[in-house]
């Protein structure tokens, strides 16, 4: 594999664990046990049996013919809205609160944005009796309450982050405090492809049964296991990682990262950090940021919680900045836009992240014959709110 | 004079030492420069000089405050640097840059450290800058500025540990008293002192500053038993909230002392 870490955790300049010291026993405990632990036999048993019992993977590969026929080609959905928690979250959480158990922690913490990696959490943390916080912006509260609400059920408590732009950023960033806190029990359960050394890369491999599903799915349904086009949205950057995963080292699939345009590129009130970002550290890892001079996190927009953020993967950075990957924008219509349109021709409400994906459609020549594969990372019915209010306008 | 007027102080003065942490442009822009003249008059040994970040992972509440009302004040760094290099004029007690390395790597580490060295820092302290990302990538830059960079311990970390980072630590060794962000109350307990304990009798090469959470005379006289002094960050600045700001920092400084 051409984009691995390498010892500190660096995929090419970019990664890297910018940690406080205090942190360090517990970033070098995992980064010394994480490969170890989880390629160990036992684990994977029980990973891929969660995944496959609990989480009702494999998602379905879909070949959406009514979107097909409009846009001239053939498009195929990886279905992770169907997961069990309504996306592709759970395949993390399952894997790090495996992993959470195998240290021996007793405490969960985690940050959310758009609330499906708090509610993935809370329930494996339910799955796993083991005591959950949730850090979420208290923005994000507001704007994503059915989530908030399934948290709460699910026995997590729900601290709200009232700094900043009061969201995604800033509750990692309580998240981290909280992990400096309480050093000894607490494990930290870190929903994207972000933070510290090992986590892109451990959250990386939790998601790659994505990549791996799709080529045995490309496979049998097609005749051959590598699309042409992979398009996935990215705020952090976990479901691209994953859908990607299997394919970064076959040039053949052309990979295409859909960012949060929000009221445009322009407008000062986007997350396109890919676009606008530039070197910097975000959450203990080297990567594009948006920042000013000073190097001050500049807040992020967009109407989607789970892009609202000002940092990308350490991997995408590389990705990048290699020119491995392409990046597209979508403002804050068009995603909607994108939402509505799947909803009427093959009748399912992506979430508004995911609908920022769809919404690269337009955006792309495709060629006769072509099989592009668009990562359905999850479900709407926590953004029917929002989607309601456009209704109406 | 860089690194020399640190070590100065280290060799002049065996014990006692009091540090306190302030940060730029809080209560007010141009408050920086005034009230290290009135902490050097008040006798405070050395100034941690805090440039104000947007995400101060490390800091508790009162820290990320200071940091919000300082941004929103209009500090940023080239105005740190022009009041450093103004109050320079005026005072010789050592004064330490504190940041996140996001606002060093954004300006360029070159044109940092220069910027640094001429405004009349004397030393660095950065506490997301990892020992071992530094070893491997940043070292060799930082070596060529007359500059101390002073590395943190916790509780947590180990021995072995602790003497690696003594190695790369020039100036002091910066202890933090307990596993918790800045501004932590509460008394020092049995483990605490323990861990002073071992710190005193590991013999490191640099003295050690204990820091975090020492917010009463009670606790700085602790601190001072066991190291060469103590750092006063989140209750000195919790202290500066009322109108007269300079007039609370005096009284604050004689409060401790």
């Amino acid at each position: 594999m051409k984009y691995e870490v390498d010892q500190l955790g660096f995929y090419g300049r970019y990664g890297g664990a910018f940690i406080p010291e205090l942190l360090h026993k517990n970033i070098a405990e995992l980064q010394e046990k994480y490969l170890e632990i989880i390629e160990s036999p036992g684990f994977q048993r029980q990973f891929n049996q969660l995944l496959c019992d609990y989480a009702g993977r494999p998602s379905p590969l879909y070949f959406a013919k009514r979107l097909s026929e409009k846009y001239q080609t053939k498009i195929y959905l990886k279905r992770e809205d169907l997961n069990h928690t309504g996306s592709h979250k759970i395949n993390n959480t399952i894997g790090q609160i495996l992993l959470a158990k195998h240290l021996g922690k007793t405490r969960i913490i985690a940050e959310t944005g758009a609330g499906q990696h708090g509610v993935a959490t809370a329930t494996v943390a339910a799955l796993a009796g083991l005591e959950c916080v949730v850090y979420m912006g208290e923005k994000d509260i507001e704007r994503q309450a059915p989530n908030v609400a399934r948290m709460k059920m699910l026995g997590a408590t729900v601290k709200p982050a009232k700094s900043g732009s009061k969201t995604l950023k800033d509750a990692t960033n309580e998240a981290i405090r909280d992990w400096i806190n309480h050093p000894q029990d607490t494990y930290y359960i870190i929903g994207s492809v972000v933070g510290p050394h090992p986590y892109p890369d451990m959250v990386a491999r939790f998601q790659s049964v994505i990549s791996e599903e799709m080529m045995q799915q490309l496979a049998a349904q097609t005749g051959r296991d590598y699309p042409d086009r992979i398009i996935a949205c990215i705020g952090g950057g976990s479901n691209a990682a994953g859908a990607y995963y299997h394919f970064l080292d076959n040039d053949a699939v052309e990979l295409v990262s859909v960012e949060a345009g929000g009221l445009g590129i322009d407008s000062g009130h986007s997350a396109a950090t890919g676009v606008l970002g530039t070197d910097g550290i975000i959450h203990a890892s080297l990567t594009k940021l948006m920042q000013d001079n000073d190097g001050q996190i500049i807040e992020p927009y967009s109407i989607s919680a789970g892009l609202d953020y000002p940092g990308i993967g350490p991997l995408h950075a590389h990705l990048i900045s290699t020119g491995r990957t392409k990046v597209l924008t979508a403002t804050d219509d068009e995603a909607v836009k994108a939402g509505f349109e799947l909803t009427r021709l093959e009748g399912i409400i992506p979430a508004l992240e995911s609908a920022h994906a769809l919404a690269a459609l337009p955006k792309i020549n495709f060629k006769p014959g072509e099989i592009t594969v668009v990562n359905l990372s999850g479900r709407g019915d926590k953004d029917l709110a929002t989607y309601l209010k456009y209704l109406k306008d | 004079m860089g690194k020399q007027r640190l070590q100065q102080l280290f060799q002049q003065k065996k014990g006692n030492l009091l540090s306190i942490y302030l940060t730029a442009g809080y209560p007010r822009k141009d408050a920086m420069p005034l009230l290290i003249k009135t902490l050097a008059d008040k006798g405070v040994d050395f100034i941690e000089a805090g440039m104000p970040y947007s995400d101060p992972l490390a800091d508790g509440p009162t820290i990320q405050h200071s940091s919000s009302v300082a941004l929103q004040n209009g500090m940023n760094l080239s105005l740190y640097f022009k009041q450093i290099a103004q109050i320079r004029q005026e005072v010789d007690l050592p004064v330490l840059f504190m940041g996140y390395f996001n606002q060093v790597l954004r300006t360029g580490i070159d044109r940092f450290l220069q910027q640094c060295e001429t405004a009349g820092i004397d030393g660095l302290i950065i506490p997301d800058l990892s020992p071992e990302i530094y070893q491997a990538h940043y070292q060799k830059i930082f070596k060529k500025y007359d500059l101390s960079l002073i590395f943190l311990i916790s509780p947590t970390t180990s021995n072995e540990r602790i003497k690696m980072i003594d190695n790369l630590s020039s100036g002091f060794i910066y202890v933090v008293s307990s596993s918790a962000t800045t501004g932590k109350s509460g008394r020092f307990e049995e483990e605490h002192l323990q861990y002073f304990e071992k710190i005193r009798q590991m013999s490191l090469k640099n003295p050690a500053m204990i820091g975090f959470g020492i917010d009463s005379a009670e606790k700085y006289q602790t601190a001072c038993r066991y190291a060469h002094g103590a750092i006063i960050g989140s209750a000195f600045i919790k202290a500066l909230s009322s109108n007269d700001y300079l007039k609370s920092a005096g009284m604050f400084v004689e409060k401790i002392r």
